[in-house]
């Protein structure tokens, strides 16, 4: 489903958004396409929550305009409603009640009568791995399954439009994982999926575009690869066979990559800086060719891995300062 | 509490999601036309009583504070004012058991504001819903609340002696108008629930309306002895008004006039004060 005169979930121009004298949303442009993963990825205290928050309906923009499938966020929330569904950063479900009756409950609140309400229950708590925890409360779940319970809530009505506000912000790696695998699912079947998150990775895993915010602004837009590249720089990480070998290899490194390289804590691990896309080689092709050098010298190589750029590396190269933290989003929210 | 004796996760380490399981789920059904106000009204109702199942504690301020409101008053003013407990108790019983559940309709603000706090109302306010939903299921849950301290307060009042004369008719009818009232009244307690910032400042500013609302009425002496001034207030205070018609309802000799003004003043409180709160509501 998408609006049918642009393809678009979302289309926002210009939504301000003042708490106060603060600026959560000072002229954010988005253009969603329907069908995708769109992150939005920024710092606590870009505006990331602000804009979801605008985007569900939930808050009333001061300036700007917003559509979802065609349908504008203030004078047609109901229809928008109709449409999305939000898993918010902090639980969305009653944390009293089992995970059983959240979904009931909210089965019956989409009109499902309760019988089916409870039938449809049980066929997501087992899809998400909470048949053995169903009727135990929320509140007693850990963080992961917590995040399943809510996501679960989410697309009880197989919404077209699904809000996910840092889904994995405080989860162990595994559930993380996990939450990504539930994604990737969710938009195979067509539903539209816009996550805000903290991290370059997991937006570059899951993402197909990504708009980087910053103080309530949208200061870089594009595809993962072409955000990297534009940031220009990675790094690329190296595990000996011998821990004597490493002044060596550090002084191979560092004339191959054309940059310092440093020594790690672990005695036989090296990091060194990648220079990206100059025009003459790509950051990977530079990487390859300090490792064959690393291999012509002689040392012996027992790993390498070629790492992204940080969200701080973006944030330096976009903003000229480190990504800092610009205020508690919840303050602002 | 069967759910509270939670053994340690097993699911967590196990599970797998599989795009396969998942994706069935996903499948999109033929939706359910939206429910009707009333249906999503009863389905928030349900979502109190689950809440009232798993934390039962919460039910300590409708039994344990109308026992105690029951107790002090009738022995402490008694003898000094009608000459003996159970003589102080035919005029009493009426007005503490307006006082107690009058005072427990400041809980509906509280555990709004609690409620928001949370998150869980963010996803409530994105649903396809009649908007006071929410809120409509949360006061019929309370409702439950006033009906369990009345009948609390009147069944001490019948140990202790309280004899109505307008026998089982006359003392349902009385609880039942102080329902209705209570239900109108919790509006007020909705809307500062979501006005103010926190739980603390809700509870402080229902003290400071309830406190003279219900001692400066007419629930512990008659009017007749207190100064002109104060007597005009009694006479426009609407929890007065609703002790008369309560206290007539349950001696047998319905009052028509306050029965009357109890009646309109639900009204107008349902209407104006439900108003301001989805006015807010929508806006938060």
């Amino acid at each position: 489903m998408r609006d049918p005169a642009t393809g678009l979930a979302i289309e926002a121009s210009g939504l301000v958004k003042t708490f106060g004298s603060t600026r959560a949303l000072d002229g954010i442009d988005l253009a969603v396409p329907a069908g995708t993963v769109y992150g939005l990825l920024g710092p606590n205290g870009a505006g990331k929550t602000t804009a979801v928050r605008v985007l569900a309906t939930l808050l009333r923009p001061n300036g700007g305009e917003a559509r979802v499938f065609g349908h504008d966020v203030v004078r047609d929330a109901d229809a928008v409603r109709g449409k999305v569904s939000l898993t918010g950063q902090y639980a969305s479900v009653d944390e009293d009640l089992t995970g059983m009756e959240n979904l009931t409950l909210l089965g019956r609140l989409l009109g499902h009568r309760k019988p089916a309400a409870r039938d449809r229950a049980a066929q997501l708590l087992a899809a998400f791995g909470l048949t053995e925890a169903a009727d135990r409360q929320v509140k007693k779940y850990s963080g992961g399954m917590r995040r399943r319970v809510d996501i679960a809530a989410s697309i009880l009505n197989t919404p077209e439009l699904l809000f996910l506000d840092e889904p994995t912000s405080g989860l162990d790696p595994r559930s993380r994982s996990q939450v990504w695998e539930i994604v990737r699912s969710v938009v195979a079947h067509g539903t539209t999926v816009l996550l805000t998150t903290q991290y370059l990775d997991e937006a570059d895993r899951l993402a197909g575009r990504i708009a980087v915010v910053d103080h309530g602004r949208v200061i870089a837009e594009g595809t993962p690869g072409e955000l990297k590249s534009s940031v220009g720089t990675g790094t690329v990480h190296v595990r000996l066979r011998d821990a004597g070998q490493r002044p060596e290899a550090g002084r191979v490194l560092a004339a191959a990559l054309g940059a310092p390289v440093q020594a790690e804590a672990d005695p036989v691990a090296l990091t060194g800086r990648v220079a990206g896309d100059d025009g003459r080689l790509q950051a990977g092709e530079r990487a390859a060719r300090a490792l064959s050098e690393l291999a012509a010298a002689g040392i012996v190589v027992d790993d390498f891995s070629l790492g992204q750029p940080s969200l701080d590396e973006v944030f330096l190269v976009l903003t000229d300062r480190p990504a800092e933290p610009a205020g508690d989003e919840m303050e602002a929210a | 509490m069967s759910t509270a004796t939670a053994t340690p996760t097993g699911t967590t380490a196990s599970y797998v999601p599989s795009a396969e399981t998942l994706g069935a789920v996903m499948a999109p059904g033929a939706r359910p036309p939206r429910p009707s106000p009333v249906a999503a009204s009863l389905a928030f109702g349900w979502r109190a009583m689950l809440k009232i199942k798993h934390v039962p504690e919460q039910l300590f301020d409708v039994t344990a504070f109308p026992i105690i409101m029951t107790l002090m008053f009738t022995y402490l003013f008694g003898g000094a004012l009608a000459g003996s407990t159970s003589e102080y108790l035919q005029y009493l019983l009426p007005g503490i058991m307006v006082t107690s559940v009058v005072m427990i309709t400041m809980y509906t603000g509280v555990g709004l504001n609690t409620d928001i706090e949370k998150g869980v109302f963010d996803r409530f306010r994105t649903l396809p819903l009649w908007r006071p939903a929410a809120l409509v299921g949360m006061i019929l849950g309370d409702m439950l609340r006033y009906v369990l301290a009345g009948s609390v307060i009147l069944a001490v009042g019948l140990a202790l002696g309280f004899r109505p004369g307008g026998g089982v008719g006359g003392v349902v009818a009385g609880l039942g108008l102080l329902i209705v009232f209570s239900f109108a009244f919790s509006w007020v307690w909705t809307m500062f629930g979501l006005l103010l910032r926190s739980e603390r400042s809700v509870m402080g500013v229902s003290m400071l309306v309830l406190f003279p609302l219900t001692f400066l009425s007419n629930v512990f002496v008659q009017p007749a002895t207190m100064p002109g001034w104060l007597q005009a207030f009694v006479e426009v205070n609407p929890i007065a008004q609703l002790v008369t018609a309560v206290r007539s309802l349950m001696a047998g000799t319905p009052d028509a006039g306050a029965i009357t003004w109890v009646l309109v003043a639900s009204a107008v409180f349902a209407t104006l004060f439900g108003a301001l709160t989805m006015y807010r509501y929508n806006r938060v």
